[in-house]
Formats: C-alpha cells, sequence, structure tokens
C-alpha cells in the first residue's frame, strides 16, 4: 500500500490552480459553451439574444427536473411520470389564467397580467396534491424496484395524459401572452425578450431559494444527509419517508410550475407536453449527475444553451445536438457532472 | 416435431393451449374466416406485432432491460424498405436491400447505444433510449428529402403482393385470390418463423443467461458471466427483429410515417402488450398483441355505444368516449403490474399449477 494519496500521486503537475480548475471545472462547462459559441454565431448581437434565450430554456427545465432529481437521489425512485405533472400543471395554470383574465379584463384578447400569479400557485397547489396521491398509489408499493417504477410511472402518464383529454378537451389550447411580457427590450442593437429575462429571474430565484434550503437549514441537511445515506438517516431517527413524501410534493409542484411557465413560453398547451419535456428533463438529470441539484442546474442550462445555438447554426440538429451532449459529458464523467456520492 | 418447433416451451395450462391454438388458426386461416378488408388488416397487424412485442419481451421480460427505443429499430426497418422501394421501384431486390440496410443500421445502433449506457447504470438505459428515439423520430420527420417528413412514403410493392395480382381465376372457398391473399400468408409465415427463432433463443442457454441476468445482474457477473456483452447482444437481437417487423409493415401497409411506425404511441402500445400479455414468456407476446389490437379496432366501437347510451351523465360519456379508450388500457396495465406482472399467461400458468 502506498502511503502517497492518490491526488499528488502521477503526474507532478498538481499545482494548486490545476486541482482548483479541476473541481471548477463542470461549473466552468457553461461559460465555455458560451465563449465557443460567440465566434461561431459570429454576431454578438445574435449571441446575447440566443444566450438568453438558452439560459431561459435552461431555467424552466431546471424548474422542472429538479424534483426528478431530488426524488431519484433520495429515494431511487425513477418517475417517468414526473412529465404528467407538467401537463396537469400547465392546464390548470391555463384555466385558472384564462378565468381570471375574463373577469379582470372582460373582452381582452390577451392573459391579464395579474393572472398569472395566482395561475402559478393554483398550478402549483394542484400538482403538489396530485403528488401525494400519486406517491401513495403509483410509487409507494414498488419502492426498490426499477422495473416496476418504470413501467407503472409510465401507466401513470398514460393515465393523466388521457384524463387531461377527458376534462379538457383533446384540443389545445392557446394562451396568449400578457402585454407587458411580450416584446423586447432594445438595448442598442441587442432584444432582449421579456418573457425571457422573467424566466431567468424566476428560475434563478427558485434555484438559489432551493440552494439556501438545501444548504442552510436543517431539512436541507437531512435531505443532502438521504441522498447520501438514507439508512443511516433512518438509524438516526429521522423518518426519511415522510421527508421523502415532502420532497416528492415540492418536486411535483415545482414541475406544475414549470409547465405553465413553459405554456406561456410556447404560447400554446397540448397534453402530450409533459412527456415531450421529459426528454429534456431526462437528459439534463443524466447530464448533471442523477440526484444533484446542482448537477441538474448546470445541465440545464447547458441543454438550453445548445439547443439555441445549434438551433441558430444548424436547425435541423436542434434535440440531437443534446443526444450528443449527453454522450460526450458522459465519455468525460460517466457518473454525470456533478456525481452524488451514494454509500 | 411440435416439441422442436416450440423448443421444449410449451404453453402449459389448458385454457392458454386452448387459447393461442385458437389465436394461431385463426391468423392462419384469418383470409377465409374473417373476409373482408379491416379484419385481414387487423389480422396483418397482429401478426407483425407479436414479432415486435416478442422481441421486446427478449429485453424486457428476459434481460430486465426497459428501452424506450424499440419503436425506432421498428421504424428503422420500415423506412429502410419504404425508401428503397420508393427510390428504386417495386423489386424484390429493393425489398431484401432496404431490409438487409436497415438490419445493418438497426443493429449498429443498438450496440452503440448499449455501449454507452448499458455500463454505467441499467436505468440510464431507459433515459438514454428515450432520448435516442425522440431525437431520431424528429430527424426522420425533418430529413423529409430521405423520409417524405411528415407525409411519409407511398411506394409500390411488388406486383406480386397487389390486390391486381391473381393467383387464379376461380374463388377458393368464397375469396378472391389476390396478391393481398399472399401479401398476408408472407406475413404471417415470416412472422411465425421469427417467433419460434425467438422461442428457440429463449430456450438455449444463451436464454438462461439473460435470465439470470435479470434475476440477479451481480451474482450473474460473480458466476462469470459478462453481463454487458450479455445485455448488448439481447438488446442487439431485439433490435434486429424489430426491424424485421417494421420491415413486414412497411410492406403491408404500403405507406411508411412517422405516426405508424416511430411516433411514441406505438412504443406506449407495446409496452402495455407486453405486460398485458405476460413479460417473460414468448406467448405473453401472442395474447398481448392479439388482445391489444382487437381491442384498439373493436373496443372503440363498444365504447362508442356506452358514451352514446350514458349521454346525459356529466362526466361519463367523456370517460367512454371512443378515443379514450387508452386510459382504460391505461389503469388496465397499472394494476396488471402490481397484482399480475406476468400477465395473463403467468396468471393462466399459475391457476394450473395451484
Amino acid at each position: 500500500m502506498s502511503p502517497v494519496p492518490e491526488r499528488s500521486a502521477g503526474t507532478g503537475l498538481s499545482h494548486p490552480l490545476v486541482e482548483r480548475l479541476r473541481a471548477a471545472a463542470p461549473i466552468l462547462t457553461v461559460p465555455v459553451l458560451m465563449l465557443l459559441a460567440l465566434p461561431a454565431t459570429g454576431d454578438p448581437s445574435a449571441w446575447v439574444t440566443l444566450t438568453l434565450a438558452g439560459l431561459a430554456m435552461g431555467m424552466m427545465i431546471f424548474v422542472m427536473a429538479s424534483g426528478l432529481t431530488l426524488v431519484f437521489g433520495l429515494m431511487d425512485v425513477l418517475n417517468f411520470g414526473h412529465g404528467a405533472f407538467v401537463s396537469i400543471g400547465a392546464f390548470v395554470g391555463a384555466s385558472v389564467m384564462l378565468w381570471l383574465s375574463g373577469l379582470l379584463d372582460p373582452g381582452g384578447v390577451t392573459l391579464h397580467l395579474a393572472a398569472i400569479l395566482p395561475a402559478m400557485i393554483a398550478a402549483m397547489v394542484v400538482t403538489g396534491a396530485l403528488g401525494v396521491g400519486f406517491e401513495k398509489i403509483i410509487i409507494r408499493p414498488v419502492y426498490g424496484q426499477h422495473l416496476k417504477q418504470i413501467l407503472i410511472t409510465m401507466g401513470g402518464l398514460i393515465v393523466a395524459e388521457q384524463l387531461i383529454y377527458v376534462f379538457w378537451g383533446p384540443d389545445e389550447i392557446p394562451l396568449p401572452r400578457p402585454d407587458a411580457l411580450r416584446g423586447a427590450l432594445v438595448f442598442g442593437d441587442v432584444a432582449v425578450e421579456k418573457y425571457r429575462l422573467f424566466a431567468v429571474v424566476l428560475g434563478l430565484a427558485i434555484f438559489l431559494a432551493m440552494h439556501l434550503l438545501l444548504a442552510r437549514t436543517k431539512i436541507g441537511l437531512l435531505i443532502r444527509a438521504g441522498v447520501e445515506n438514507g439508512e443511516m438517516v433512518e438509524a438516526l431517527g429521522y423518518r426519511i419517508k415522510r421527508l421523502f413524501v415532502g420532497v416528492f410534493v415540492v418536486g411535483s409542484a415545482l414541475a406544475g410550475l414549470g409547465g405553465v411557465m413553459w405554456g406561456l413560453y410556447q404560447e400554446v398547451i397540448t397534453a402530450q407536453m409533459g412527456m415531450e419535456i421529459m426528454v429534456l428533463v431526462f437528459i439534463v438529470v443524466i447530464i448533471g449527475g442523477l440526484g444533484s441539484v446542482e448537477g441538474c442546474f448546470l445541465g440545464a442550462l447547458l441543454v438550453g444553451l445548445m439547443a439555441n445555438y445549434t438551433g441558430f447554426l444548424v436547425p435541423k440538429l436542434a434535440l440531437g445536438s443534446n443526444i450528443f451532449l449527453m454522450v460526450l459529458i458522459l465519455m468525460w464523467r460517466p457518473q454525470g457532472l456533478i456525481p452524488v456520492a451514494k454509500r | 416435431m411440435v416439441r422442436w418447433l416450440l423448443s421444449g416451451d410449451y404453453p402449459r395450462g389448458l385454457a392458454l393451449n386452448l387459447g393461442i391454438a385458437a389465436i394461431v388458426l385463426a391468423l392462419l386461416f384469418a383470409p377465409f374466416l374473417f373476409p373482408g378488408t379491416r379484419a385481414l388488416n387487423t389480422a396483418a397487424t397482429i401478426c407483425i406485432f407479436i414479432v415486435l412485442v416478442a422481441s421486446y419481451d427478449l429485453l424486457l421480460g428476459y434481460t430486465g432491460i426497459v428501452s424506450f427505443a424499440h419503436t425506432m429499430f421498428y421504424g428503422i426497418g420500415a423506412y429502410g424498405v419504404a425508401i428503397l422501394l420508393q427510390r428504386y421501384g417495386a423489386s424484390w431486390g429493393a425489398v431484401f436491400a432496404g431490409l438487409g440496410f436497415g438490419l445493418a443500421v438497426s443493429v449498429l445502433l443498438a450496440f452503440v447505444i448499449g455501449l454507452f449506457s448499458l455500463r454505467v447504470k441499467a436505468i440510464f438505459f431507459a433515459m438514454v433510449t428515450l432520448a435516442v428515439a425522440s431525437a431520431f423520430a424528429i430527424l426522420a420527420s425533418q430529413l423529409s428529402g430521405l423520409t417524405g417528413g411528415e407525409d411519409g412514403l407511398t411506394y409500390r410493392v411488388p406486383r406480386m403482393l397487389t390486390p391486381a395480382f391473381r393467383l387464379m381465376d376461380e374463388q377458393l372457398l368464397g375469396v378472391t385470390m389476390n396478391g393481398r391473399i399472399i401479401a398476408y400468408y408472407l406475413v404471417f409465415v415470416v412472422s411465425a418463423v421469427a417467433f419460434l427463432v425467438m422461442m428457440r433463443i429463449v430456450n438455449s442457454p444463451f436464454g438462461r443467461v439473460l435470465a439470470s441476468i435479470r434475476e440477479n445482474a451481480f451474482r450473474a457477473e460473480a458466476l462469470g458471466v459478462r453481463t454487458v456483452v450479455y445485455r448488448s447482444l439481447a438488446s442487439c437481437l431485439a433490435a434486429g427483429f424489430a426491424t424485421l417487423a417494421g420491415a413486414l409493415m412497411a410492406l403491408w401497409l404500403r405507406y411508411t410515417g412517422p405516426d405508424v411506425t416511430l411516433s411514441f404511441t406505438i412504443m406506449v402500445d407495446i409496452l402495455l402488450m407486453v405486460v398485458i400479455g405476460g413479460m417473460g414468456t414468448m406467448y405473453g407476446a401472442i395474447v398481448g398483441a392479439a388482445a391489444f389490437i382487437l381491442a384498439q379496432n373493436y373496443l372503440k366501437d363498444l365504447m362508442g355505444h356506452m358514451a352514446e347510451a350514458t349521454a346525459g351523465i356529466p362526466v361519463l360519456p367523456d370517460l367512454l368516449h371512443p378515443d379514450r379508450w387508452l386510459l382504460w388500457l391505461g389503469l388496465l396495465f397499472i394494476l396488471s403490474v402490481y397484482f399480475f406482472p406476468t400477465g395473463i399467461v403467468g396468471r393462466l400458468r399459475k391457476s394450473r399449477q395451484a
């Protein structure tokens, strides 16, 4: 046995700066991707627009994906039905928005600005409540059985999608954004779309809130400990199952919120939107490292940026580029950008 | 002879024997028993889906891998045949070239996906395949020069398989012996052979190794089985059979488009058929595919009548709307994962043993 620690073995290059760079490598991927895209797009104002669009998309995906990754980390549950909460949140939010806008501004063509916040809250409440039921009925009986989890949550997704058709009809619902969130702020020759700015701010706020909750509170400590070693947390007398239900509910509510944000972004909602977004969400969760919130955030930004840059440069490869990104990152770090230490 | 054909793996159980026999006989004599285009179409779809579902069962039921890219391989087979038939005219050469090309692409793709995702964690595979399959579906609809985009491809098949071709002038048992009958029997025979080959595979030592990986991958590894190699092989094999099914579908439908080959709905259908029929039993594919496709084609009619009958009650007619049949099958799916994890076939077998 060599007494030399593994790190300083090997090359003699372990300069403190190199070490710090290596530790920061996952975080650096985002600015590196942005810088690489600058010469590729060739036009700084287009680059700003694309970068903001990418960040906005990334934030929205993060809002939807964060719950999934925590649920997996904490309880080893992979919820394929997560997309159902996105769709349901979007539909509940849309109903509330259309109803409130009708009350506040009869005869208006677009949604009313004041209707958005109540709609988001309503969507989160409904999807959170559904999360309680989903966890009890669908997920609890299949703890620890990955195969059955995948199958049964998939079944839940199918049923949820069909129920949306039952209650809201088979047609897609248009969601015209309020005028205040339409159009762009123009600085010189750089146009910054308002809604994207709004999405970035909201997403960043959620990330910061989540980060503070996880890093600074006792519940956050327990969640992080549970992700790392659930049995030990239980042995210390905490009811990890209850914690898990809480995380599941919050994750579902965030998915619902993400659904509303995404619906307003696209200005139209369909019952299959959850399933479509799940593809991106899975890529994000894999890139970030299953169970890691920070990784999920980085992954979401990478995916959002990549999708927008390639959408501009080579439109035909927009989704393919994300697969490529995933393969690249898995080759570099098979466990994702920020792997979670599991027992 | 029968034993050799079925590789010694009988359905087991009286009800199951009779049921399987009834389905197979009905399919064998379908053109004579159930005249009409719609019935023949249903029968051919069942044959093709039996192969598709059985090949998926090879992955899910026998090896314990969840893949969401199965329709991608199915689509590759269909598009391979479709593109070559459209480009180079209706010849058998184009059909076989398309099939061969499709098989090569599928197996290679399955191998690459397996290489990347089967090593890391089995659960990655489900997510990676989902992502790759959806990217492929989008790619197929965007490369409209090659694939016809959203509209798909319509093409002519070899003349022997068209309704204009007459095998004999007289009718046989009241059925005109035209090229569609030949096409149906081509589908039937190829499907039957593919199914029996898969039976042979799962009952070979190779199949036992797959099952051992499903039961306990860690232990299999400890016994010296290179699980990654076997998982990748199973995934390539399943991809190959799915490609074959796709090629048959392309020949039968004379049309290939994203909705009939690549859509996620079909993936969900396959999943439902495997689970409801019975995972890990090849016969589950027969029962599942037959039950599901019959339901798909005829349950809608029934639900339409029920919706009309309940027209006065609030939510009920919406729940019974013919387009909502997937809702009921979805519920059935969840219930069967809970209570009958081995599906209809496993259930019938168990009741015999008890």
